[in-house]
Formats: C-alpha cells, structure tokens, sequence
C-alpha cells in the first residue's frame, strides 16, 4: 500500500500540479511539499507528491558501488 | 536523472554484485542472523527479484506486519459496511477484497450497497462533490498514506468524512521486541513510511533494545544495502539507525507532512489484526476536526452496529504478520488458501506475505 513512484514535475498550479511518469502525464497533489517547481523530480504516493529525489544524494550512492552506466 | 535511468542503474548486475560481495564478506563473520522488515512493499520486491536465494544461508529475512489492510481489524470493515446502508463508502483497492466477519466490501457491493473504490482520497473528495449523499471514506494506511487523510481532513465538502483506521509502524516494531516472542536481530525498517516520519522516531528504540536498524528503498540495491549496513551493524556491535535510501529520506522526515498530521490526528493504542491492543499505534481524528469523523458523525447511526470477532478456522495469518510463521508453514497454504480462494487478509491482499509467497513461488 505504501507503493510510492518516481515523476518528473512538468505543471504547477498553486497545490495541484501534472507529472510525468515515465510518458505517461497525470495529475499530481502538492500540498505536501513546499514550493515545488517544475523540472524536480518527486515520489507519488496514492495521487500526492510525498518527497524530493535528491539527485546528489543518488550520484553518492553510485559513487560507493561504482558508476556503472551513469554517462 | 529519468527515473527510468535511476532504475536502471539499481537494478545493475554489476552494482547488484557488488553489494552482495560485501555482504558474504560480512556474514561469513557472523552467526545465523534474521532481519524483520515491516513493509509490503519490501516483501513484494524481495520475492519479486529472489533477493533471498542471492543471500548467504545464514542471513535470513523475515516479513513482519507490514501490509496495512492485512491488519486493520474485521471490526473497523464492517463497521464501515454497516454505515454504506446510508452513505456511499470509498475505499482503496487494496482493501477491497479484504475478508471481515460479514464478508468484505466488495461482498457488500454485490449485495447492492455503494461501495466505490478510489486509488486516491482526492477521488473520494470529487464523488463527494458530485452527489448529495454522505461519502465516507476509509481511511487505511500507514504513516505515508495518512498525510493524504490530512490533506483532507483540512479541506473537503460537507458531505464528506472518514474513519481513520491509520496505524503507526515504529510502536509496532516496538511491541514487537517488547513481547520478545520472535527473535530478531535487526530491522530494514519500511522507505515511505520513513519518508514521512524520518529515521528519527526509530532512534530510542535502537538504543532501548540495542537493535540495528536501516531504512531502505525498493530497488534491488536500495534492499541489499540496506541489509549490508545492517550486517556491518551487527558485526561492529553497533546499534543505530542507517539510511540506505538517502535520495529520500531525511532525518526529520517530511516536516510539512508531519505538520498537517498533527494538526488533525491525535495518537491513540490501537487494535492490528493478529495483534492484542498496541499502545500508541494509531491514529484517531481530533476532537477540532470530528464533524469529518464518521465514527463521531454516525454515532447516533452506529449505536445499531452489532460485532463479534470470529476466527478463519486453521488460518494462522496472525502469526505470520508477527513473523513467527513462514506463509508455508501454514497448513492451508497453497491448497485450501490461494489468491482465488483466500481465507485470510494475508492471502488476499497484494501486499500480504502470504500473497506474495504463492504469486512468486
Ligand atoms: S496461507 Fe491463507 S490460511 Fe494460511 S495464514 Fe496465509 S492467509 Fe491464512
């Protein structure tokens, strides 16, 4: 139930915005999360943004386990 | 980065070989360890990948109560179902099929009661808009899903209320050692449930039973490390809170969402399904906020509800949700009890382990 998946914001309006799943665009809440901007990259949870992507904190990660395939 | 690329590069043979090298270093050192993870979602992506045969013998992983709508009681779905003769009730998916003493709801819409299930409480809030009638929606899930409760808790129409049948997943980890009738050396403690709530709440816990723990994510390599820094843990003689899922998840957690939760739910013990009362492990609706609050709403309605708990004979889902019992240890597994033919929560459910046991097995 906890199933929370990655988008790309592309549309803000005020609390409700749009995202991109991987192509396919659907409606997104905001109301979680402050100033939410397009372009970032968030965890959907049952219709609402729960959480940033740190893309930095990700590049650690593959820091420590080697880059493979990261460029 | 694409999320696509993200997954991609977790789910990487290479790194994936390199998390696992690490862990048969560690464990070579160690004894039998079992490691509990609360989290359906843990449970369907271990299974779904194999991640336990990848593990060395001696590292076991044992899921614990962490499929939501397997332990919301029987009471609370009826309860529901009893108020659907007056109002429409929305509820997720995952709830839908759920067994309760009376049937279940989708059992409760074939008998013509309106039942309509909705994948967010936003959905619930527009039926609300577009009918007269009472909309009451059931509101399960744990710490990741009830924030989206407060969102509408704060902001929906007249006609629209919930029961909050939310539960806390670090009290339950916490009665979990405090009975101390299953042993378990650490545990990967759930991604989303932490996103919201942070590593924080888990810390006095690591100190008081002096058990490691890690938050981890769902991808193959979000897991594996997670149970690496685990076996480091217990190998150092350490006993702390790890974030293996740092892209995400911080310390203080989701602080606007956390916020809005305090706002309008107060914490209170709560039934689990296979559990007596845990303390602290729910969340009821504050009195500021109880016209939104079915149970205090239909009150006068719900003084007709009758309930007594009965038992799915042979069904040992309750042991199973405490980690005592492995799905196939259960007599009914896979003959009396599969998918099409569930007898409990744990079989029904997609995210419960007996569900998941049999899909992957
Ligand atoms: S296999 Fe079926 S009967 Fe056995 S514990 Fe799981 S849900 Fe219950």
């Amino acid at each position: 139930m906890c199933l929370a998946v990655p988008a790309k914001i592309i549309k803000v309006n005020d609390r409700i915005g749009e995202a991109d799943f991987g192509g396919v665009v659907r409606g997104v809440r905001l109301d979680l999360l402050e100033d939410v901007k397009v372009g970032e990259y968030v965890l959907v949870h049952v219709g609402f943004a729960i959480e940033r992507i740190d893309e930095k904190e990700a590049e650690e990660f593959f820091k420590i386990w080697g880059d493979y395939g990261t460029r | 980065m694409e999320p696509d690329e993200l997954r991609r590069i977790l789910n990487d043979p290479r790194i994936i070989e390199k998390i696992l090298g690490e862990i048969r270093k560690v464990s070579k050192k160690l004894d039998h360890v079992r490691i509990m993870h609360v989290c359906g979602t843990h449970e369907h992506e271990i299974e779904r990948f194999g991640l336990r045969s990848l593990l060395p013998d001696n590292v076991e992983i044992i899921p614990g109560p962490g499929c939501p709508v397997c332990v919301t009681p029987k009471l609370e779905i009826d309860r529901a179902i009893f108020l659907a003769d007056k109002c429409i009730i929305t509820t997720y998916g995952d709830m839908y099929r759920v067994p309760s003493n009376k049937g279940s709801f989708e059992h409760a819409k074939s008998e013509g009661k309106d039942i309509r299930v909705v994948y967010s409480i936003t959905d619930a809030i527009e039926i609300a808009k577009a009918e007269e009638k009472e909309v009451v929606h059931f509101g399960v899930g744990f710490e990741t899903t009830a924030p989206t409760t407060a969102v509408a808790l704060l902001n929906s129409p007249e006609n629209f209320s919930v029961i909050s049948v939310h539960r806390l997943i670090p009290p339950a980890i916490l009665f979990l050692l405090s009975q101390g009738e299953v042993k378990v050396d650490a545990f990967l403690d759930p991604g989303h449930v932490s996103t919201i709530i942070g590593t924080e709440p888990y810390e006095w816990i690591s100190e008081r039973y002096r058990v490691p723990q890690a938050v981890a994510g769902f991808e193959p390599a979000d897991i594996l490390f997670g149970i690496y820094l685990l076996l480091k843990q217990i190998l150092d003689g350490r006993y702390e809170v790890e974030n293996a899922y740092r892209r995400v998840i911080k310390r203080e957690g989701n602080v606007k969402a956390k916020r809005m939760m305090n706002e309008v739910f107060y914490v209170k013990d709560a039934e689990w399904r296979g559990f007596p009362e845990i303390p602290d492990s729910g969340y009821g609706i504050k009195r500021k906020y109880e016209e939104k609050d079915a149970i205090k709403r239909f009150e006068d309605e719900l003084r007709g509800f009758e309930y007594e708990e009965r038992e799915e004979r042979g069904c040992r889902c309750a042991e199973v949700l405490r980690g005592i019992i492995t799905p196939e240890e259960c007599g009914l597994f896979g003959r009396v009890c599969s998918p099409s033919n569930p007898v409990g929560a744990c079989m029904v459910s997609s995210e419960g382990a007996c569900h998941i046991r049999f899909k992957f097995s």
